[in-house]
């Protein structure tokens, strides 16, 4: 086989791996999206319960973790660009940078359920069933997204980490980056999932 | 060559798209504050919206990939404003 041939199905091969990646993405956004809907339908039928509701939350946990995540999706983003320019070093910093920003955002995931938990709030705790329906349901919307979200959030760290050895490795090099480009890809969507987790949650009026 | 097909999206342009992104994040923040109720949650969808918009179309470089990703991509969102809007006439009219 020439040399030309296999080139050209090797990037084949990646333009399917990216296709298989988005087509994984759908079914996330679809998986949210369902979430979304059962909020949207009991926000329109408790309104004022949803409104008390996000008055628990903290808009200033909630701001600066949509920062913190605005911020790691724009550094493994830039990460790919020096992949693709083959800089190395500077691609794993950026990884790395995105990772801690990842631990950052989890730790004020954790102090922000915590305080939720030091008020006897949280799934299966005795408060929650004596709460009014419509809180019921807010709170339980509430940390079923946020949780659901976090796990995503492990998710991606676990698969930028194995990304940040392969580019150590030069197994993800600038001229095969296919796996770094798809970890990046998961890491944008749990950043659009809270693009949207954000303002519904926390900025009820 | 196979790589000329794909883009390389430049530091600096990453750069402004947070920039935009953190002036509609301080913007959603401060018009929901002001109590406008139903107004309110248009405004901060919109908001959203055009965040994610940009998230897809820069960070996910969807700008630069091909036509068939782009509607494929397209068609999700479509779909799921049907499943909304089928939802919402079923709960109107029940």
């Amino acid at each position: 086989m020439t040399e030309k041939a296999t080139h050209i199905e090797a990037h084949a091969d990646d333009e399917a791996k990216k296709l298989g990646m988005w087509l994984f993405i759908f079914t996330e956004l679809l998986l949210f999206g369902g979430l979304f809907l059962v909020y949207s339908v009991f926000r329109a039928k408790y309104p004022a319960n949803f409104h008390e509701g996000s008055l628990e939350l903290s808009v200033t946990i909630g701001a600066i973790n949509t920062i913190v995540l605005l911020v790691s999706s724009m550094t493994i983003a830039m990460s790919l660009t020096a992949i693709q320019k083959n800089n190395r070093k500077l691609a794993m910093t950026l990884i790395s940078v995105t990772l801690f920003l990842a631990t950052v955002f989890l730790f004020n995931k954790v102090f922000e359920w915590g305080a939720k938990f030091e008020h006897g709030l949280y799934p299966g705790s005795k408060l929650m069933p004596m709460l009014e329906r419509g809180d019921l349901l807010y709170f339980s919307l509430y940390f079923f997204m946020t949780g659901l979200h976090a796990l995503h959030i492990i998710v991606g760290m676990v698969l930028l980490t194995i990304c940040l050895f392969k580019v150590k490795s030069g197994n993800v090099n600038s001229k095969k980056y296919i796996h770094l480009e798809n970890g990046a890809l998961y890491w944008h969507l749990v950043d659009l999932i809270w693009i949207f987790l954000f303002p519904l949650l926390y900025l009820i009026t | 060559m196979a790589n000329n097909t794909t883009h390389t999206t430049e530091y600096r342009v990453l750069a402004r798209v947070l920039l935009v992104l953190m002036f509609l994040t301080f913007l959603t923040i401060s018009v929901t504050s002001y109590h406008l109720a139903a107004f309110g949650v248009t405004v901060a969808l919109l908001i959203a919206g055009t965040k994610g918009f940009l998230v897809l179309t820069y960070f996910m470089h969807l700008k630069y990939e091909s036509l068939l990703l782009r509607i494929l991509v397209s068609m999700v969102f479509v779909l799921y404003a049907v499943i909304i809007l089928i939802t919402f006439i079923d709960y109107a009219y029940r």
